[in-house]
């Protein structure tokens, strides 16, 4: 069956789905994978800037589905790894133009050359989730410690599983140590029981996220930053890895994150 | 009322004494329930009074001890009903099986 075909989605918007699909593609580019990105949030293409790429696209999705190129044709490799590659969303077009079908085709043919298809979901629940999901081996719901988040995330986790796709694995984005300490945040403790699914990332609040989005670098490339450590960890995970949380819990200032950054003996 | 202390060192304290994350826990605890039974609660409270209902054409039951629930395993969703008898229930009572082979004897 070849290369393994990951999804990502959340429900909600705005919860980091496009930070967490280009920072865990980068992620396993790194550990020596061969990966391509799929944007499928067509109509709203975000993916290419949050990658740094936006300049490079020719072809994108739809083309490929409606058969003007080939899918080759249409990635666009990443400039520092030569095995990354990402397919671009249609900016003019919308979901109707792919269908769940045409996703499993696609996709079918890029499994032999890849170890990973990483594929951006849009948010909602309709058809833009269905292609996204079409095809997908294992589902990553990306969620925040926010009600109206993680009540989305649960919707998805039922939809999966109403489609045997599920129940699929947990990212906890954004999350705040300092107002867990204080009670006013949900604990991902908190979060998993409420979802009752596996939990594959915690990924803290972190201000070096923007900065990269900005600059077209995913956090993930950043050494020193604590999101970008936890990307890593999701990557590792993803490749059978057995690797502890980051503890937030005793994150008491910076000089502590450095020195726990520095046992947690990242490549 | 908060007191200068809390507020500075930006502890709040809702009503309650409750912190407002295990308020949003609580809160999704009882949503998801229903998101996920899609059943409203409303249409719960009906289904419970009919069980009730039909239960107690047969047996008297212990009203202020009913109690039941949605629960939740794993990701499954369970009604976990727990209805006492009155003890007075005169069926129980009355056909005491003992006594009667007693008398038959």
């Amino acid at each position: 069956m070849g290369g393994k075909v990951i999804t990502i989605t959340s429900g909600k918007g705005g919860v980091g789905k496009t930070t967490t699909t280009a920072n865990i593609g980068v992620a396993l580019a790194r550990l020596n994978q061969k990966v391509v990105m799929i944007d499928a949030d067509i109509g709203l293409r975000n993916l290419d800037i949050v990658m740094g790429l936006e300049n490079r696209i020719v072809y994108d999705l739809v083309d490929v589905v409606e058969g003007r190129c080939k899918a080759r044709q249409a990635m666009i490799k990443h400039k520092t790894f030569p095995e990354l590659y990402l397919i671009p969303a249609a900016q003019t077009r919308d979901k109707t133009a792919v269908s769940p079908a045409d996703m499993i085709q696609l996709t079918d043919g890029l499994r032999t050359e890849f170890d990973f298809i990483i594929i951006d979901s849009p948010a909602g629940i309709e058809r833009g989730f269905r292609n996204a999901v079409a095809a997908a081996d294992d589902v990553l719901i990306v969620t925040n410690p926010e009600v109206s988040a993680v009540r989305d995330a649960d919707r998805v986790i039922g939809l999966l599983e109403a489609e045997n796709k599920g129940p699929g694995q947990l990212i906890l984005n954004r999350v705040k140590q300092d107002m867990i300490r204080r009670g006013e945040m949900l604990s991902p403790e908190d979060v998993t029981d409420l979802l009752a699914i596996k939990l594959i990332g915690i990924v803290p609040e972190d201000e070096t996220v923007i900065p990269s989005s900005n600059s077209g670098i995913p956090v993930t490339l950043n050494d020193k930053s604590l999101a970008g450590l936890a990307f890593r960890n999701i990557a590792r995970r993803l490749l059978g890895e057995e690797v502890p949380f980051i503890q937030l819990s005793e994150s008491k200032g910076l000089f502590k994150r450095i020195a726990r950054l520095f046992a947690g003996g990242e490549r | 009322m908060p007191n200068l202390f809390d507020r500075v060192f930006g502890r709040s304290s809702p009503p309650a004494n409750k912190s407002s994350g295990s308020t949003a826990k609580e809160r999704l605890q009882f949503v998801l329930i229903h998101d996920r039974m899609n059943i409203p609660p409303e249409k719960l409270e009906a289904m419970k009074r009919e069980i009730l209902e039909v239960i107690s054409k047969y047996v008297s039951i212990d009203d202020e001890h009913v109690d039941i629930a949605l629960q939740q395993r794993d990701r499954n969703s369970l009604l976990i009903a727990e209805i006492p008898f009155l003890k007075t229930n005169e069926g129980i009572e009355k056909e005491d099986p003992k006594r009667e082979s007693d008398d038959d004897l």
